[in-house]
């Protein structure tokens, strides 16, 4: 129990950014209108290809004589890439024919 | 100095973040709310590159490996995401999702050998009760990460056709199995962190179940395990957060975890189950055998395209219902060539869009603005559902459980409670489907058979042309 109070306090900061997170994830969308479900869940995807920071660190630590670490800190970051350009791209181009369609309206 | 304004770029990014996702939400401003996301995700990752230190002070290195990274992966993730039709969205969102996954799996898997080879010199107990929390947060990442990365492999698979669904009696409970043993293994190797190889159990089974926990989702639910993924990936994130302690990873993984967790709760709500519904698979996953009993009934009747041309230029309201059939058929420009003749014509058209028509919701929305059909023309379910009283034609395109009349009618049906579109309150209604299969929910639908109902077979694509040149004609 000892343990359990002392790791709270010792994380507090942490605690605290979750807990608020997760209000503000669930406040922020939540008068989302089914329309933008898909471009909502893209552009949420692209956001937590924020993990290629993690990536990045990972790669740029490993020392040169450790393949291991190399290979799959390379790969990481490829594919954490991937995922944050492909995400925000993607998102892009479906938001685009939204917009598309107002200017269509406005001619 | 550096570090204080590497801090800064953090708040920065995880600002854009959360203004982003708000600016997502509302059409409007969706497009600036990516950029600005865009543009704090930049910043964050060009900070860490040349500002980054670690606890020791030292600067990273390698920094070849990581253009080369960034440049092959930008290169692939935007020739990927540009060259994608647009039917394929989901099956792109889908796969990117894995790519986040794999790459949360893999920075747990050199963490943990960054750890495993401090133990070899050092196992003190001391040590190793330093380090387990890490080890926890490195299992859990590896776990969430891996699960979402074959997930999202499977849904990517079954979307574009390449896996079927596929289960077997008990497979329920042997997912909890495999659950709980990586679950397991992980607090195993919690507290005894030298089992190195426990990583490595924990990392298969986790691809397993990953593969099972999705293999026997039916296509129909998949936005919404995409969704769920999606969220798991976000947590998968954060955890390398908590692992570098490292603020801008913690808020925009939990931010994500959290919004998509609802956006997940909200699409299971639009089409009225619930999540434990749609991962138990009540009816994605029984759907040979639900088809199997009800078999087809009835007598249904065909119109030929000149009949179909005929009433639809004499009517004074159209009313086109899209599906996936539309989307299958690449036919909305085909659709909004129909819509133009008609309304030169003198016929009103207009587009009733159900919200989970097609595989995603918004699906058709995005597919018919890429065809440049007017905004105004679109109405959502409520409105649409005033209009059908007063339509002359209802057109159905390739839709099939979004107007199945079970879904108010039959309490039996699996899609029992599910709002849907009333077209029944039409004069005629036109339905164009390839055959008279079930629709993805595997279920029959009693409106094919109604007397004012009339098939009209054959793709959506050929017969939207053919039906233009026929209505030219009259």
């Amino acid at each position: 129990m000892e343990n359990i109070l002392e790791w709270i306090h010792a994380n507090q900061q942490i605690i605290y950014i979750v807990i608020l997170m997760i209000f503000v994830g669930i406040e922020v969308i939540g008068r989302v209108p089914s329309v933008l479900h898909t471009p909502l869940m893209s552009g949420a995807n692209a956001i937590h290809g924020v993990v290629i920071i993690g990536a990045i660190i990972v790669m740029g630590k490993a020392e040169a004589n450790n393949y291991l670490a190399l290979i799959l800190g390379f790969l990481a970051v490829i594919l954490g890439t991937l995922n944050v350009v492909g995400g925000f791209v993607v998102t892009d181009r479906m938001l685009e024919m939204f917009k598309g369609k107002k200017t269509v309206q406005k001619k | 100095m550096e570090l204080n304004i590497l801090t800064l770029i953090y708040l920065i990014a995880s600002v854009t973040f959360i203004i982003g996702l708000k600016m997502l939400s509302n059409p409007a401003a969706a497009r600036k709310g990516n950029l600005v996301a865009a543009g704090g995700m930049t910043l964050a990752i060009i900070g860490t590159i040349f500002l980054y230190k670690d606890d020791a002070g030292e600067r990273l290195h390698n920094y070849g490996w990581i253009f080369a990274g960034l440049a092959i992966g930008g290169i692939i993730g935007t020739l990927a995401a540009k060259k994608v039709k647009m039917t394929a969205m989901p099956e792109m969102v889908s796969l990117f999702n894995g790519m986040g996954g794999a790459c949360a799996a893999l920075i747990s898997l050199v963490e943990f050998n960054h750890i495993a080879h401090q133990l070899s010199v050092n196992n003190s107990s001391e040590y190793i009760r330093q380090i387990q929390p890490t080890v926890l947060i490195i299992a859990l990442g590896l776990i969430i990460g891996s699960v979402s990365f074959a997930g999202s492999m499977i849904a990517w698979g079954k979307l574009n056709g390449r896996i079927k669904d596929f289960s077997f009696p008990g497979q329920n409970i042997l997912n909890l199995v495999f659950l709980a043993i990586a679950l397991g293994a992980a607090v195993y190797l919690v507290i005894d962190p030298t089992q190195s190889y426990l990583l490595y159990v924990i990392l298969l089974i986790s691809l397993v179940y990953g593969v099972l926990f999705v293999m026997p989702i039916g296509g129909a639910d998949m936005p919404v395990v995409i969704s769920l993924l999606n969220s798991f990936t976000g947590v998968a994130a954060a955890c390398g957060g908590f692992l570098y302690d490292n603020k801008v990873m913690l808020t925009g993984g939990i931010l994500v975890g959290a919004a998509g967790t609802l956006l997940t709760m909200l699409m299971c709500k639009a089409m009225n189950r619930s999540l434990k519904n749609v991962l138990i698979g009540s009816f994605g996953g029984n759907k040979t055998q639900v088809a199997g009993d009800a078999g087809p009934q009835g007598h249904f009747k065909e119109i030929s395209l000149t009949d179909a041309a005929m009433v639809m230029s004499y009517a004074n309201k159209v009313i086109i219902v899209p599906g996936y059939g539309l989307a299958v058929a690449q036919a909305q420009h085909s659709c909004h060539e129909l819509e133009k003749i008609l309304n030169d014509k003198g016929v009103e058209v207009i587009y009733a869009i159900h919200p989970v028509a097609g595989r995603m919701p918004g699906h058709m929305n995005v597919l018919l603005a890429e065809a440049d059909v007017a905004y105004e023309k679109l109405q959502e379910m409520e409105q649409a559902n005033d209009e059908f009283k007063t339509a002359d034609v209802v057109l159905i395109l390739g839709a099939n459980d979004v107007v199945n009349p079970a879904a108010k009618t039959d309490p039996a049906s699996p899609i029992y409670g599910m709002p849907i579109l009333e077209v029944e309150q039409a004069k005629t209604v036109i339905v164009n489907k390839r055959s008279m299969k079930p629709g993805y929910a595997g279920i029959e639908n009693d409106l094919f058979f109604q007397p004012k109902t009339s098939m009209l077979f054959g793709d959506a694509k050929k017969v939207l042309q053919d039906l233009c040149a026929e209505v030219k004609n009259v």
